[in-house]
């Protein structure tokens, strides 16, 4: 009791005090529940940049950044808690780290002039500005992912792949059901065959899935996956015998902690990438600098130089671009939401701002427009080896299907804004 | 003290059945709807709204249904999710059909078809029971979710299978989408808590409440006296299927607007509105609402103390919520097996008295 009636007295001090004014950048993140081991990388990285970004500059354009924590545990009840309980904060933007929390925000934070930044998962056909005025998923989507992984191998096999038979692994759900209208529109174009099979959260439970791969024996297996379900996935290929080098995940299916476990049956496995692997760029000496050896690193401060620590680096980096693209627009240092989204809009990583910032040769170049939210939609290919325990990209950036994705792009946004009725934007 | 009797003359058999036969019983029930209605609606904001309320009016209609069938039948039910999941899709279906009706006539319809496929799952009940039973409506459950994602027509063939609800009004008032008021939204529940809750309690104490708690508490006497088991334990399914229809309905449309059956309605659902109506107390309407707020409050108040006022690791206090809420239960149920109604029931008589001791 006594404990509370200070805090509250420390909280009626701060309140009468003068407000000082800072940049919020909510982190729903998830320490806790089924995905947990996913969702601490990408978190604390998120803390540790703006943490960097502080203490080296003072925070953005001279106005610190706030990173406002707020746990969900993966599940969109606590994550429509936590928007509400953030947003009047002055949260700046959103980043659920859930294709289910990030449906159920998509409405809701279009009313209230928040924008959303779902990097790489969340609502595919958002890439379209003209609907989507506060959705982004730059720098690519499930269906570039879905393109990109049929593209790399198309490269393996010459370029043609008819009668080839590729299986998809994917988790039964929202997530897992996204790159399938494209893989069947692929599979029209390149005549390969596809298998789907679906797994159920959150699993644990693969070997009917695997036994159907034994049996038909694929020459590719896809996965969308998460969690849990990655390992099982690998495992099971490897109990299965399955080579290796065939069997490609999406960038949520590629980190340290779906192979570490299954050691050198790992070996060979190949996922997409976002960005390059490794701690091997200048951001990672100011963070060292700055917040590892300043105590100061988020969580365990274990998790540096991991893939998802690296996406969450890149999320942070692009989100503190973004805002400081929308100070100089509106010529204010002190952002709303609002102004934050015309700054997104407006989001331009050249190869020469990416090296100022210490992250040269980490991603690639693109520009986001009124029109396109989605970025360039470039992935690379990294494969596992499992003696080394590294992951290391073995193809370049490879950019999606244009020609697949546009079109089903556009169908599925028309009919969000019929259902909707959304007049279309930027013209 | 608080609960006289001295002077409260009752001349009629109506006056003393009533539902609060204590004025002063009477008298704040009144003044609790009156500032459900007409006091919160001027006050409320989106994160009472969208965090606290709405879920707690919800999952209170779900434990209510629950209630009728396993508080007041005796029938176990672990279905729970998938029949609320019924009440979404129907919801879903009727709104995207039927868009210019109004969202109450939707809300409802959703009922009525969980209330079928309620007594559809219920058939197996007459035959088994206890913990047969249990796992008869666990596939039900299993089989609900399955279904749901497995046919497109559900999910009106979108490419990743979520249902998102469009804007539907009520007397041009929007209730769904995401450009609601948040007291239109909390009054569109607070109306069909209400109806509910009344309508529930009308029935548990009428001839048709007497039968199924005939079928609880001894169901080979109840067929002796003449209660007929087919009858009874049908009606118990399709009332309390009705409701847990409502519930879902509202909680895809009106709360959370966009929804993953299997994330939204899994089996973890079931176990939450089970753990509602046995913390709240079985046979017991105040009861539903008590489990109901006991375990959508307890987390986010938990959770606003640990993170907000004590600057908290938020995993340190998702944890510690875990903990916390597991052990009230178990202490709970070890003081009062029969919930936090019964606890209330002990406390009303104890003042009745009060301040002489008995």
């Amino acid at each position: 009791m006594k404990l509370r009636l200070t805090t509250l007295a420390l909280g009626a001090a701060l309140a009468a005090g003068p407000a000082l004014a800072d940049l919020v950048f909510p982190s729903l993140d998830y320490r806790t529940g089924p995905y947990a081991a996913n969702g601490i990388p990408v978190a604390d990285a998120y803390a540790d940049y703006f943490e960097m970004i502080n203490a080296r500059d003072g925070g953005i354009g001279g106005v610190p950044a706030r990173v406002l924590p707020c746990e969900t545990g993966y599940n969109t009840e606590k994550g429509v808690e936590c928007y509400e309980a953030t947003k009047s904060e002055g949260s700046l933007v959103y980043q659920p780290y859930s294709t289910g929390i990030t449906y159920q925000l998509i409405p809701k934070a279009t009313a209230d002039d928040i924008p959303i930044h779902s990097m790489g998962y969340g609502r595919t056909s958002a890439k379209n500005g003209k609907v989507f005025s506060h959705v982004f998923n730059y720098p690519a989507n499930y269906w570039d992912g879905a393109s990109i992984a049929i593209k790399h191998i198309l490269d393996l096999n010459g370029g043609d792949i008819n009668g080839k038979k590729v299986a998809l692994v994917y988790h039964n759900s929202a997530y897992g059901k996204e790159p399938i209208r494209t893989l069947e529109d692929l599979a029209k174009k390149h005549g390969y065959e596809l298998t789907l099979l679906p797994v159920d959260h959150p699993g644990q439970e693969q070997k009917s899935q695997w036994l159907q791969i034994r049996r038909e024996k694929p020459d590719y297996v896809l996965m969308w996956g998460w969690g849990v379900m990655n390992q099982v996935a690998i495992q099971e290929a490897a109990n299965i015998r399955y080579p290796m080098e065939n069997f490609i995940g999406i960038w949520w299916s590629g980190s340290e902690n779906d192979v570490l476990p299954v050691g050198e049956g790992a070996h060979g496995y190949k996922a997409l990438a976002l960005t390059s692997p490794g701690s091997d760029f200048k951001v990672y000496e100011d963070l060292k600098k700055y917040v590892y050896d300043a105590g100061k690193a988020a969580g365990n401060g274990d998790q540096m130089g991991t893939v998802l620590y690296n996406r969450g680096l890149y999320a942070a980096v692009l989100a503190a671009e973004a805002a400081r693209i929308a100070q100089e627009i509106h010529g204010t240092p002190d952002i709303t939401p609002g102004m934050m989204r015309d700054g997104m809009e407006a989001l331009d990583i050249t190869a020469e701002r990416l090296a100022e910032l210490g992250f040269e040769g980490f991603a690639t170049p693109f520009k986001v427009s009124c029109e396109n939210h989605g970025g360039n939609g470039m992935g690379a290919v990294q494969q596992w080896d499992a003696q080394a325990k590294t992951w290391t990209l073995v193809t370049d950036f490879i950019v999606s299907d244009a020609d697949i994705i546009d079109p089903l792009i556009a169908e599925d946004s028309a009919a969000y804004a019929a259902e909707n009725s959304i007049e279309e934007r930027c013209n | 003290m608080f609960y006289r009797e001295a002077g409260d003359f009752k001349t009629s058999y109506q006056e003393d059945n009533q539902t609060f036969p204590i004025r002063f019983d009477r008298y704040r029930y009144y003044a609790v709807l009156a500032v459900g209605f007409l006091v919160i609606p001027f006050l409320i904001n989106d994160y009472w709204a969208n965090a606290i309320l709405l879920p707690f009016l919800i999952y209170a209609i779900a434990a209510i249904g629950l209630n009728i069938l396993t508080g007041y039948c005796g029938q176990v039910s672990l279905g729970t999710g998938g029949f609320m999941a019924v009440g979404a899709y129907a919801c879903y279906k009727l709104m995207t059909a039927m868009p210019e009706v109004s969202m109450f006539i939707h809300v409802i319809l959703a009922g009525g078809v969980t209330a079928l496929v309620g007594v559809l799952f219920g058939l197996p009940s007459l035959r088994i029971k206890g913990f047969y039973l249990a796992v008869a409506t666990l596939a039900a459950q299993f089989f609900l979710v399955w279904l749901f994602n497995r046919v497109p027509w559900f999910y009106n063939y979108s490419a990743s299978g979520q249902i998102s609800a469009p804007e539907r009004d009520v007397f041009g008032i929007l209730i769904t989408g995401p450009n609601t008021q948040a007291w239109a939204t909390y009054l569109f529940c607070l109306i069909f808590l209400t109806g509910s809750a009344i309508i529930a309690r009308n029935l548990t104490r009428g001839k048709l409440g007497r039968t199924w708690m005939a079928i609880r508490d001894m169901d080979i006497a109840a067929e002796i006296i003449g209660v007929n088991p087919l009858r009874a334990k049908l009606s118990a399914f399709a009332a309390s299927s009705f409701f847990v229809g409502i519930s879902g309905a509202l909680f895809f449309s009106v709360y959370l607007g966009a929804v993953e059956v299997g994330e939204a309605f899994g089996i973890n659902k079931s176990f939450l509105v089970l753990f509602m109506v046995i913390i709240g107390g079985l046979g017991s309407i105040f009861g539903s609402f008590a489990g109901a707020a006991f375990l959508v409050l307890l987390p986010v108040a938990l959770k606003v103390v640990g993170v907000d006022w004590l600057g908290w690791p938020t995993d340190i206090v998702a944890h510690l919520q875990l903990i916390i809420v597991g052990a009230l239960i178990v202490a709970f149920l070890i003081v009062e097996p029969h919930g936090l109604a019964q606890l209330w029931r002990v406390a009303k008589e104890k003042l009745r008295l009060w301040p002489f001791p008995h």
